[in-house]
């Protein structure tokens, strides 16, 4: 059984680079259009960073935290979901692909439907938001006045990987929920390119019930949040204990599992239209 | 059928057509009334820190929010107007089609966008800013007066959009794949509008440069009709004349793209 499931993903990866290499080649039959997407991605992603600078050119706090601080977050937020954008951000087109019924043709194939699924039109442009997102991060760290101790620079690459598999959970179970939904795709917007909206700014801007719902219901204040408050020396606005900055990877693997679920649910309940 | 009916029709058609898909309207409800709440949480930050910035009070801020959000599908600002579509037209050859039928392709596409945008402003714009209004201390004029002056606002704030759009669209004649363009034009209309951040809350000469741009007319313009903070008529002259200078580079764009083409495809 569990050989089985090493197989399975070991096919599993083999499929997503094959279909990824394929996008990649694709892509390059355009290579003005390529260029410019992805300096659009990235310039996309950075003029949202200049809006911020824009705020605090007005002003020297938001929420008593100061430009540095927030740039931290908005790095590690813009790297961890810019890392799930582009491994798994094709996810979206699955309501299409149901409503249409190309997701036969994925069914049919010797692969595992995710796996396909993930890379399809794999965007490499998309690099450009992760780039942005490390630059910030970087620029932030040069700025920010962090007493670094081995935990606190420990942490920082677990808080990257672990916020990106937060963000491919979130992908995955909006995938899932389009089985469902079809028409909806747009309603998994409001929680991927949303929460990396939220997760850019500092927690204490947020209503209470707001922090609430992030950190136990929809868990992404395990993304920055949580930990970066560690790093920074920041109390967290709950008032959790400080070895909950240390679970994001438990938190990940839960939620990845879950999404797992549901994405296996999802594809139980597909009916093809049949077309 | 005269040709008043004609686009009429196109529009209304537009409408229709865009009415079909109630679960991926709920969906636009849903979502933008997620990304509102968000931006109004950073605003009420940012002048909770500097009460009257940029001339608004917290309550204008507060609706200036939510009328991003409703206008944010209507004008397209992101993306998702019929611009979309024409281009693929164009890639594919399709648009030789549009070019024998005997309606002018600017007006056909025009008449097509604003019943995309109507629909998209009363499915999709309504509900989020009721919420918003409702659930924050928002700012609402109580003279029907200015609601009635706000709505031209809006009306010559479509054609600016579509103007700037279709210019963006017809580049395809050119480069074929105009997905590029479109980024660089969804990102500039994204940041120059206002929809990040209010245009009269940028500091100095950006502030200055960004104001008379053509994307001020789109949500700026209107709303700054609405809190009271601008006299109509001064701002319909600045939208309409933006309208007149973008309407007319597409037709003459358009001429010249029609004169060179070669259709795609077999």
């Amino acid at each position: 059984m569990a050989e089985g499931r090493a197989e399975r993903l070991v096919a599993g990866v083999r499929a997503y680079r094959l279909v990824a290499g394929m996008w990649v080649r694709s892509t390059m039959a355009y290579r003005a259009s390529f260029a410019m997407t992805t300096f659009g991605n990235f310039a996309a992603t950075f003029l949202d960073f200049v809006a911020i600078m824009l705020m605090f050119s007005r002003v020297d706090a938001l929420g008593g935290w100061p430009l540095p601080e927030v740039a931290f977050l908005y790095g590690l937020s813009a790297t961890s979901f810019g890392l799930a954008d582009l491994v798994i951000g094709s996810m979206d087109r699955l309501g299409r692909r149901v409503r249409d019924g190309t997701l036969d043709t994925l069914l049919v194939r010797p692969a595992p439907v995710l796996a396909q699924m993930a890379a399809d039109r794999f965007a490499l442009r998309r690099l450009g938001r992760v780039t942005q997102g490390g630059l910030v991060l970087g620029w932030a760290l040069a700025r920010v006045d962090i007493g670094w101790t081995v935990d606190r620079v420990l942490l920082m690459p677990v808080m990257v990987v672990s916020g990106c598999g937060i963000f491919c959970a979130v992908f995955v179970a909006g995938g899932a929920f389009q089985f469902v939904a079809q028409d909806a795709a747009e309603v998994q917007n409001a929680f991927t390119y949303g929460g990396t909206t939220l997760l850019q700014y500092p927690p204490t801007v947020f209503a209470k019930e707001l922090v609430r719902g992030v950190t136990f219901v929809l868990p992404l204040a395990f993304v920055n949040w949580l930990p970066a408050s560690y790093v920074l020396g920041r109390p967290y606005p709950l008032g959790l204990p400080e070895w909950t900055a240390f679970t994001p990877p438990l938190v990940a693997v839960a939620c990845c599992a879950l999404a797992g679920l549901a994405w296996r649910a999802g594809l139980r309940s597909y009916r093809s239209t049949g077309s | 059928m005269g040709a008043g009916r004609l686009y009429a029709a196109v529009a209304a058609g537009g409408f229709r057509r865009y009415a079909t898909y109630r679960a991926a309207t709920a969906a636009g409800v849903f979502t933008n009334t997620v990304f509102g709440l968000i931006l109004v949480c950073t605003y009420r930050a940012l002048w909770d820190e500097r009460p009257h910035l940029g001339g608004y009070d917290q309550g204008q801020a507060v609706t200036y929010v939510w009328l991003g959000q409703a206008f944010l599908s209507t004008l397209a600002i992101g993306g998702g107007g019929v611009e979309d579509e024409l281009m693929e037209r164009i890639r594919t050859g399709d648009v030789a089609i549009d070019l024998y039928r005997p309606a002018d392709l600017q007006a056909w596409w025009l008449a097509a966008d604003i019943g995309r945008a109507f629909f998209q402003l009363l499915g999709r714009g309504v509900l989020p800013f009721l919420f918003g209004a409702l659930c924050f201390p928002a700012y609402l004029p109580a003279d029907a007066g200015t609601w009635a002056a706000f709505l031209i606002a809006v009306v010559l704030a479509m054609l600016v959009g579509f103007g700037i759009r279709y210019l963006v669209a017809l580049s395809a004649f050119w480069l074929l794949d105009g997905t590029g363009v479109a980024q660089m034009a969804w990102l500039l209309g994204f940041f120059c509008s206002g929809m990040l951040l209010p245009l009269n809350v940028f500091p100095g000469a950006l502030g200055e440069v960004v104001r008379v741009l053509p994307w001020s007319s789109l949500l700026q313009a209107p709303a700054d009709v609405l809190l009271g903070r601008a006299d109509p008529l001064p701002t319909y002259l600045f939208q309409a004349a933006w309208a007149v200078v973008l309407l007319g580079a597409g037709r003459l764009v358009q001429s010249a793209a029609t004169r060179r083409v070669v259709v795609q495809g077999g």
